[in-house]
């Protein structure tokens, strides 16, 4: 997967024409890179150990930084 | 028994005067899918799942402690400075009148923790499963705290404990397949 990619996937709620507030549009959620991983394979790319100390996680398979109202951007 | 490193896991820093952030990353300190629930489910449900898998529990039991530990700081450090009318404007009027300044192990809603919050079901793949869950849960939590912060020095530290969500939840679903891949093997007693 590319670098600095968003793990997100939307959808688009059904919006009434009676509704009194205006369309949001896309509804947005977080599906993290491990949810397709399974069994973690051998041998993995890894950060170095500052990166990974900063990052949260040893492995750019498993990083995915969340910004700030992702939920809503996507 | 535990080694104390007297030090934060990952370093806490503030820059906002923001008691109200306190209010909302207290759900992560004392709430039903916070840092302290996740601590005593895992450390306890050591004791009753097969042996390849204790030590995770172990590792992340502990691991939650610290996450802890950096949740406490955040909170000391956005309302230790507040005055009793600060902490009134930023919801905290209910918390100031029963605690005062101290911290307490409660929801962002003021609701005490309980240890309804947890269970210890006894078998296995229950219990991992709502490890699994409990560590969704709180990645989530972790992403709305963050949506609701204009805090760039705490959002960088959330952002971490949400990565590491991220990756117990990975090593939960692998103590799973551990547990599962005895199907095919014949088992003799």
């Amino acid at each position: 997967m590319a670098k600095n990619q968003v793990y997100t996937k939307s959808y688009h709620p059904y919006h009434s024409p009676d509704d009194p507030c205006p369309d949001p549009g896309e509804k947005h959620y977080s599906t993290p890179p491990h949810l397709y991983m399974g069994f973690q394979p051998e041998k993995l790319p890894q950060f170095s150990p500052k990166e990974a100390l900063q990052k949260g996680t040893l492995w750019p398979a498993l990083y995915d930084p969340y910004e700030k109202n992702q939920k809503l951007k996507g | 028994m535990w080694v104390y490193e007297k030090k934060l896991q990952y370093p806490v820093k503030v820059s906002s005067c923001n008691p109200q952030l306190a209010k909302f990353l207290v759900e992560q300190y004392g709430g039903a899918d916070g840092e302290l629930a996740a601590a005593l489910r895992y450390l306890n449900q050591r004791y009753t799942i097969p042996d390849k898998v204790v030590g995770l529990l172990n590792d992340i039991g502990t691991e939650e402690f610290a996450h802890l530990e950096m949740i406490a700081a955040m909170i000391y450090k956005l309302t230790k400075d507040a005055t009793p009318d600060q902490l009134k404007q930023a919801g905290l009027a209910d918390h100031y009148v029963n605690h005062g300044e101290a911290l307490f192990y409660s929801n962002a809603a003021e609701v005490p923790f309980t240890a309804t919050y947890i269970q210890a079901k006894g078998d296995p793949i229950a219990d991992l499963y709502e490890d699994i869950a409990a560590e969704e849960k709180a990645r989530a939590t972790y992403q709305w705290i963050i949506d609701m912060s204009d805090d760039v020095d705490l959002n960088d530290s959330l952002r971490f404990l949400r990565e590491r969500e991220i990756v117990h939840s990975q090593r939960f679903r692998e103590a799973v397949e551990i547990l599962k891949e005895e199907r095919d093997r014949k088992k003799v007693f």
